[in-house]
């Protein structure tokens, strides 16, 4: 909302040298945030000026010039300015393209040293023969039209000023406006009238409400005859509770909006465009009340506001035809809707240049009805914002009456001594007040007095009651004003949030993070500590994304969860991996120069199934019951916690003068593994499948033989579509699962004392036989005293038969009690070949 | 140097004898490597040696020579002996003392051997905030991110059609039947905290919100926060100021300060927006708008289920990557989440 400064200042006491950034000041303490400052770009000498002179002079060129001279001070005076290229005769030569203006005509003149938009320095300069000190100045350089051709004649604005005049007062271009952010709750904030009476809140200073400066006639007969017939009102609230229409007549819709006003809109962000619409719209952001003008020639019979028909339509005054909701509340009248009610008006009953009776509706309407209309047929409009916030009930007939003084007095209009005024504004409820609830909730011991007097100064009219409680009517320009609550909100800004002090509540002893928020970043700190570097990702990706990295199989079903309104449209559906995200992060890295990258990420993924959601949701201010909200958690899609590793390159050189070891399959794996012993967790690894990963490097990540997981090498076809590094490896799991299976506590195990007893054996197996297998093996088949087993070669080829490998394991034996004498050793390595053998058909290398 | 073909002296012939001794003593003087002095000991010390092959003759001597050439020879195999010892104590610390000079290396060579990673600041910033808040006794509690429109909105006192609901600019799932958003803020974990504990309550809930706003140096359609609850007897704002000022001063220092401004959430009644005062902001001390806060609507409370009238609450909320951008002098907010190593990097572990 945009408040011209001089606007304010005919309301309140705003000091005459007040700037926009004073009034953004105070309007901040009452909760009005500050936005921004628009002033004029116009500065310097820039005066009224009379042609005194106009000699057209051809140019070679083709063009016409006018040389001319221009009186820039009052008849039979001389100059008082002062400045390079300012002719102290008070007559200045000046040459001008344009040709629409005559000898005697008034004209603005920009002199030597004044400044126009876009830093446009005037100076006295040489220019077809002449030295034009000046120029006639344009309504497009005044920032007043677009035409940029059209030398403004001041004749034309009905203004007959006195050359020397200040030009920039004349035309109200020198003032200036506070911009301020308007919560939603304070839908009468829009409106001169309503931050004229925060800024008297804000200041304690004096406001006079321009509401009551308009004068209502005693009585009337009524005028054009208006019907409120809502039969479906939303939420049992009339669509409409108040229609004022006033006509009037004679109004030369052509005449020219007074400068004053138009450079008052234009300040206010609103572009003048005719009397007609310029004054609605000065009547709206004066008072907050949103006017709709209708030609009352094209009107036909009596006006009826009442919802639409089912397949009605109707052509809104953007010209664009729509088909109506039998929701939408219209203005109608015998040839059907007329008007989306509070939104906008129709093309059909528009105000022309021609009109000459204008009928003027100033009505009240639900802020649902129009909020649904507005939505639904997407038409932003300032009277759509403030019927939707809630503008005054009793505001209709004011702001009516404004309307036809302003039509009378600057478009020669005349009363026809009719109102039209039917039905019953609704007006804010009573609200029960206990005066010692604001001292209860803001922690400042206000009195009851202090209570009374300042919801007093907000507009509520208070009544003391027997039960020491007060009975508070908040202002019909409040419908925000509800519960006591809201009452304590307005003493506590009024007397001000600053007089609060600060005191530190004790909580109660807590448990700190639970054990499940401890291991998380255990696992963040410790994958960060071994070199990983931590990212965060979009969550939004492609179907194909999702389909290609979120499932094992492409027959696998997976179903996501598919946004209605994405931020780009190729990004529709919510993650189901973290692999695409940090693939992205890795590709960045590689195409910002950086090839070898160990990057990780934990976050949520999104694993609907049947039963999305749910149908209905309750309403506002109460609880369900425990049965209802179980419904709601219920249709709420599976949202595990996962972690992801990405990595590429090499390792960082150990060794100067030789590279690092280049990056593969088992750094996915060992990420795995890793995560797993940070949380003290036993995962099992196993050969597995997944199509975005290399057939043959692929792991399955297994918990307690469920899978949680993959990790591998990326499937080299993709790694070449996606435009990855070679061999790109990750690891996915699920590290909300592993968590869960980590909290408990570590029972610690003697430690033996006792010497080891180390024995090698190398087994030669069919050649699917895995390392991962063998060794479970072993340790099954050593029995107690294996202390540890460490493969330390595979090999195949000469020696071992085709379709066979040879794997050596290092086996460390040790007891608890007692040193181990070579044969029990040997005892417990022959158990484990002997099981290799029974299971796998090992046999020992000779 | 020992002559290898020295005569062996006669047992019994002490000049010769003491000839041989010295000549061992110079031989080993004379050594200047362990090498040479492993030669020269050898020659002097070896079975060839002069002086053992002396010592072999003894056996052939008469009973009262040879106890007296065994004392002569025993005496000078001592001398010998101890002279080898001292030699090459000397040349063992000479060379220990070279060793150490052909080690030495080029100190800030050393090449990089498991390098760190790093935490991302987002997330190490939450846990920061999480600390002041848990050495309080404050608990964290979680919530979805795609959540049920209840949650986010109603249960929170956001109207159906009122503006304010619309202002979330949310991101909607399909079908819009499922009344599923992915939450705007927070928010929605006050009402799970309010129905998973008992009174009082007093938490805090970091996580990820959504908004669909376009990105650039300020916005990030996915972003994060985190909120304040706390629900006890007799709370006011003058608790909840305290608790943002405790707050402050731990994430800005001792001078930071808090300042409230009336505003409107449908969720607090009265409502405020906070400004911090950050003493060391980037280009001097200053006012910085940092989130929203107020006191908990009834509405709020009676959607949890709290009737008792003695049960007030506070709240508030702000958001994570804005307060990075202040506190870190972060200057484009996408750098959060473009993943580029050198970001995280610069932060390391901590923040």
């Amino acid at each position: 909302m945009r408040i011209p400064l001089s606007w304010i200042r005919e309301y309140t006491q705003f000091p005459a040298d007040g700037t926009a950034e004073d009034l953004m000041a105070d309007l901040v303490r009452v909760g009005l945030e500050e936005e921004e400052v628009h002033t004029g770009e116009l500065s310097g000498p820039i005066v009224v000026g009379e042609v005194l002179e106009k000699h057209p002079e051809p140019q070679s060129n083709g063009k016409t010039i006018n040389w001319c001279r221009v009186r820039v001070v009052p008849e039979g005076q001389s100059q008082t300015l002062t400045g390079e290229g300012i002719d102290p005769s008070g007559v200045q030569g000046v040459v001008c393209g344009a040709h629409n203006f005559e000898v005697g005509d008034k004209v603005v003149v920009t002199l030597p040293g004044a400044v126009l938009p876009g830093d446009f320095r005037i100076a006295a300069r040489k220019t077809y023969g002449h030295v034009s000190a000046g120029m006639i100045a344009s309504v497009k350089e005044l920032g007043i039209g677009e035409d940029h051709a059209g030398i403004l004649v001041l004749s034309t604005l009905g203004l007959d000023p006195e050359p020397g005049a200040d030009a920039l007062d004349l035309l109200g271009l020198s003032d200036s406006a506070a911009e301020i952010n308007v919560t939603p709750d304070r839908g009468y904030a829009f409106s001169i009238r309503g931050v004229a009476r925060e800024y008297s809140h804000a200041t304690g200073t004096a406001f006079t409400d321009p509401a009551e400066l308009v004068t209502l006639p005693a009585r009337a007969r009524a005028g054009h005859p208006v019907v409120l017939k809502d039969e479906a009102p939303i939420y049992d609230t009339p669509g409409c509770d108040s229609f004022v229409a006033r006509t009037v007549t004679g109004v030369d819709a052509a005449a020219p909006t007074p400068p004053w006003m138009a450079a008052r809109l234009r300040l206010a962000g609103l572009r003048p465009i005719s009397i007609a619409v310029d004054i609605s719209n000065y009547v709206m952001w004066e008072l907050g009340q949103p006017l709709h003008f209708y030609d009352a020639e094209k009107l036909t019979g009596a006006i009826e506001v009442r919802r639409a028909a089912p397949g009605e339509t109707l052509t809104t005054l953007d010209d664009k035809q729509r088909t109506l909701n039998t929701e939408d509340l219209v203005i109608a009248d015998g040839s059907g809707a007329i008007g989306l009610a509070g939104v906008m008006g129709g093309a059909s009953t528009e105000v022309t240049a021609q009109t000459s009776t204008v009928l003027i509706e100033s009505a009240h309407f639900d802020p649902i009805t129009v909020s649904r209309t507005r939505r639904r047929h997407k038409l932003p409009s300032e009277a759509a914002k403030r019927n939707e916030r809630g503008v005054d009930p009793l505001l209709p007939a004011v702001a009516a009456q404004r309307a036809v003084d302003l039509l009378i007095q600057l478009a020669g209009g005349a009363e026809t001594g009719e109102v039209t005024q039917v039905g019953n504004p609704l007006t804010p409820a009573p609200i029960s007040l206990d005066p010692t609830l604001p001292e209860r909730i803001v922690g400042v011991p206000f009195g009851v007095q202090q209570v009374t007097e300042t919801l007093t100064d907000v507009g509520c009219s208070i009544e003391a009651q027997e039960t020491g409680m007060l009975r508070a009517t908040p202002p019909s320009w409040r419908p925000d004003l509800t519960i006591p609550e809201s009452l304590v909100e307005e003493i506590a800004r009024l007397v001000g949030y600053d007089t609060i002090p600060s005191r530190l509540p004790v909580a109660p002893a807590g448990r700190g993070l639970t054990e499940a928020q401890q291991r998380r970043r255990t696992v963040f700190t410790g994958l960060a500590a071994a070199g990983y570097t931590e990212v965060l990702t979009y969550p939004f990706y492609s179907e194909e994304a999702n389909q290609l990295f979120g499932r094992a199989d492409e027959t696998d079903v997976l179903p996501m969860v598919r946004l209605a309104n994405p931020i780009a449209s190729q990004f529709p559906t919510l993650r189901t991996t973290l692999l695409p995200g940090i693939l992205d992060a890795l590709r960045r890295n590689v195409s910002r120069g950086f090839n070898d990258v160990a990057l990780f990420e934990a976050g949520s993924v999104f694993l609907p199934d049947e039963g999305l959601g749910s149908r209905e949701i309750p309403g506002l201010g109460f609880y369900p019951g425990d049965e209802v909200v179980a419904q709601l958690q219920a249709g709420i899609p599976h949202q595990p916690h996962h972690l992801a590793v990405a990595v590429a390159g090499r390792e960082p050189g150990e060794i100067i003068g030789q590279p690092g070891r280049a990056r593969d399959w088992a750094d996915a794996v060992e990420a795995a593994r890793k995560v797993a012993r940070l949380l003290g967790v036993e995962i099992e690894i196993v050969q597995g499948t997944h199509q975005a990963f290399h057939p043959g490097r692929t792991a399955h990540l297994l918990l307690k033989g469920e899978p949680i997981g993959h990790a591998g090498e990326l499937h080299p076809k993709i790694v070449e579509e996606q435009d990855l590094p070679a061999r790109t490896s990750v690891m996915e799991l699920n590290v909300g699962t592993l968590i869960d299976a980590a909290v408990g506590q570590t029972i610690a195990q003697p430690l033996s004392t006792f010497p080891p007893t180390t024995q090698d054996v190398a087994l030669v197996v069919e050649q699917p036989v895995t390392a991962g297998e063998l060794r479970q093996t072993l340790m099954e088949g050593a029995g107690e005293l294996l202390e540890h087993v460490q493969l330390f070669d595979i090999y195949s080829g000469e020696g071992i038969e085709e379709g066979k490998k040879s794997m050596a394991f290092a086996l460390r034996f040790r007891a608890a009690d007692r040193t181990l004498t070579a044969e029990e050793a040997s005892a417990a390595r022959t158990g484990a070949v002997d099981l290799a053998s029974d299971r796998h058909g090992a046999q020992q290398r000779g | 140097m020992a002559d290898e073909h020295a005569p062996v002296p006669h047992p019994l012939d002490e000049t010769a004898v003491e000839q041989c001794v010295n000549q061992a003593i110079a031989a080993f003087d004379e050594a200047e490597t362990i090498e040479e002095l492993k030669a020269a000991r050898l020659a002097h010390t070896g079975d060839k040696s002069p002086i053992v092959l002396a010592n072999r003759q003894i056996k052939d001597l008469d009973k009262n020579q040879k106890k007296e050439a065994g004392k002569l020879l025993g005496t000078a195999r001592g001398r010998i002996q101890k002279a080898l010892g001292l030699r090459t104590e000397v040349l063992e610390a000479e060379h220990a003392a070279k060793m150490l000079v052909e080690e030495a290396v080029d100190i800030t060579a050393a090449p990089p051997r498991r390098p760190l990673g790093s935490r991302h600041p987002i997330t190490r910033l939450q846990e920061k905030v999480v600390d002041v808040f848990t050495a309080m006794g404050w608990e964290v509690a979680e919530g979805p991110e795609l959540e049920s429109e209840w949650f986010n909105f109603d249960a929170l006192n956001f109207a159906p059609d009122h503006p304010a609901r619309e202002m979330q600019d949310t991101f909607f799932v399909e079908p819009a039947e499922a009344h599923l958003v992915l939450r705007t803020h927070t928010s929605p974990v006050q009402i799970r905290a309010l129905l998973d504990r008992t009174l009082p309550v007093y938490v805090l809930a970091p996580g990820k919100v959504f908004r669909t706003d376009e990105l650039d140096a300020t916005h990030l359609p996915a972003f994060h926060q985190f909120e304040g609850l706390a629900v006890d007897r007799g709370l006011t704002m003058a608790d909840l100021k305290g608790t943002l000022e405790h707050f402050a001063r731990q994430m800005f220092g001792p001078e930071a300060a808090i300042r409230l401004r009336p505003s409107y959430f449908p969720f607090t009644e009265p409502s405020a927006e906070m400004d911090v005062w950050h003493p060391g902001a980037k280009g001097g001390p200053q006012w910085i708008e940092w989130g929203g806060c107020g006191m908990i609507n009834p509405n709020v409370l009676a959607a949890a289920g709290i009737k008792d009238p003695e049960y007030t609450g506070f709240a508030f909320g702000m958001g994570v990557e804005r307060t990075l951008m202040f506190r870190n002098d972060v200057p484009d907010m996408r750098d959060m989440i473009e993943g580029d190593v050198r970001f995280s990097a610069q932060f390391g572990m901590e923040v």
